[in-house]
């Protein structure tokens, strides 16, 4: 935890704080992209490449990310037919998991018998759709405001649970999740997976916050506002989720926990506590629905920043925007259901894209606001319409200490792991079947930004613009 | 749970519910704004859905 924390106070909210900046400074002059606020913000004719992995990351995303969803929808819909109270033998959760998302083999879940995800990701990717498609859905933002404390309750009702289930497990499982290990410390991998948790889960160097600041006024607060996103998702995280799901998982499934991938841990450990939990049928369907709805909020978010640059950037209305990027994203869907044997196609691409091309995303937004937007500028901007001071020091680590302790762990990264990466991806398969897809993709987009940047040239895009 | 375990998770959950409390505590203490200035993020006005097609 202390890597997470230290990344979460140097990285998290002072990028939280800088993306939010940067995105409305963009939105009053005319931009929601991220390639074109970055052109914006720095006026070389390569600055909008670099928007093309702030529009990859949460477009790559989504494709698994929705597989996900689909699989919340699914454990709540066999928690409602009965058909996930397994007892209390932790291994029948963990076979159950494997089948229903078809860990066995590639393509099982293209075999006729076993369809049910395949017919549930279709109903969650077309509900995406429906919605983005029709742009904002007042709907669902009143759905979401019984939903979420709902969703707090339920997870109150799960954690009195976990802490109640016997003294001497629940301590033990507390102490796999928070003792520390010092011998951790000095692995760059533990640094790049906090790191990379930190910008996930804040949505910081997505590509998400950027845009959707654009659509801010020039004096609405982003610094309260940002600060006040950040805190209450490290209370869902830290409060609620760490004080569950590891623990609980340790409980159940002892130390083979922490060799469970990093979404299948919530389906196989939880489970566990709802088989011994009363009224556990209904709080298990309860739960897993409440996650599909905040999925789907999320991954709305996702579609988003793309959509504003096919708009912008090309000329598209809505509509046809939306539908390209079906296509697009179905695409991806399709492959990461696929090769689903051991979920490698969704683990490669939550690496390379969720993990590392975040990273990568988090240290370009860095330099550009600290040394080529300058900190001064960031500072008044920040601060129009704040509701809160940010001490000046904030700037003085975006503009030096974050820049340098992300180069200092990717460069341990490439030293202590390049190797290992270079040599999964040499021996083909799957994981460079999906870094080739990647890879696709972020040509397609480059492609698709050199277009975007002859228009805004063409139209003097940047001409006369307040600085 | 040793006592460097034990001293972490207290500190971090403490210190994240009274980040938590405090920023509730600034948005809620904010001056009454019109209901129309009001945006959630999902009704963001990103001005693209009246002329769609």
């Amino acid at each position: 935890m202390l890597p997470y924390f230290i990344s979460l106070l140097v990285l998290g909210i002072p990028l939280c704080w800088a993306e939010w900046t940067m995105g409305r400074y963009g939105g009053t002059r005319g931009f929601n992209s991220a390639p074109g606020i970055f052109q914006l913000l720095w006026r070389n004719p390569i600055a909008k490449y670099f928007g093309s992995i702030a529009l990859l990351i949460p477009l790559v995303i989504y494709m698994y990310y929705v597989v996900i969803e689909a699989w919340c929808l699914g454990y709540a819909l066999n928690y409602l037919t009965g058909d996930l109270m397994l007892g209390e033998d932790a291994s029948k959760y963990e076979g159950f998991f494997a089948q229903f998302v078809g860990k066995g083999k590639d393509g099982a879940l293209f075999e006729s018998g076993n369809l049910q995800l395949l017919g549930l990701l279709l109903v969650t990717f077309v509900l995406n759709f429906v919605l983005i498609y029709r742009g904002v859905n007042k709907g669902i933002e009143s759905f979401c405001k019984i939903a979420m404390p709902i969703m707090v309750l339920c997870a109150l009702c799960v954690l009195v649970r976990v802490l109640t289930l016997g003294t001497d497990k629940v301590i033990a499982g507390l102490g796999a999740m928070w003792n520390p290990d010092p011998e951790f410390l000095w692995k760059p991998k533990t640094w790049l997976a906090a790191s990379g948790q930190i910008f996930f889960s804040l949505s910081v160097g997505f590509g998400i916050v950027i845009n959707y600041a654009s659509y801010l006024r020039r004096t609405d607060d982003v610094a309260l506002s940002g600060l006040t996103a950040c805190s209450l998702n490290e209370f869902f995280e830290v409060c609620l989720g760490g004080l569950i799901t590891l623990p609980a998982a340790f409980i159940f499934l002892g130390a083979m926990a922490t060799t469970h991938g990093t979404f299948g841990l919530g389906f196989t450990a939880l489970p566990n506590v709802f088989a011994v939990m009363p009224g556990g049928q209904f709080f298990g369907f309860l739960w897993f629905f409440m996650l599909f709805i905040a999925a789907i909020t999320s991954s709305l978010s996702m579609l988003q920043p793309v959509i504003a640059f096919f708009e912008e950037g090309l000329g598209l209305k809505r509509h046809a925007s939306a539908t390209l990027l079906g296509l697009v994203s179905a695409m991806g869907c399709g492959f990461v259901v696929y090769f689903s044997r051991d979920s490698l196609a969704l683990d490669t691409f939550d690496f390379w894209v969720g993990t590392m091309l975040i990273f990568i995303l988090a240290m370009i937004q860095a330099v550009i606001y600290g040394w080529v937007f300058g900190i001064k500028r960031g500072h008044e901007e920040l601060h129009l319409g704040a509701h809160i001071r940010v001490p000046w020091f904030v700037q003085l680590m975006l503009k030096y200490i974050t820049p340098t302790y992300l180069l200092a762990i990717f460069i341990g990264i490439c030293v202590t792991q390049g190797e290992n990466y270079a040599k999964t991806l040499s021996e083909g398969g799957v994981p460079l079947f999906s870094v080739l897809f990647i890879g696709t993709i972020l040509l397609f987009l480059i492609l698709l930004i050199r277009i975007a940047g002859k228009r805004w040239e063409a139209e003097g895009r940047f001409k006369n613009l307040d600085d | 749970m040793t006592t460097p375990g034990w001293t972490i998770m207290l500190i971090s959950v403490g210190s994240v519910l009274t980040l938590v409390s405090y920023c509730l505590y600034r948005v809620l203490s904010l001056p009454p704004v019109d209901m129309e200035d009001i945006k959630g993020p999902l009704e963001i006005d990103t001005r693209d859905t009246s002329d769609a097609d």
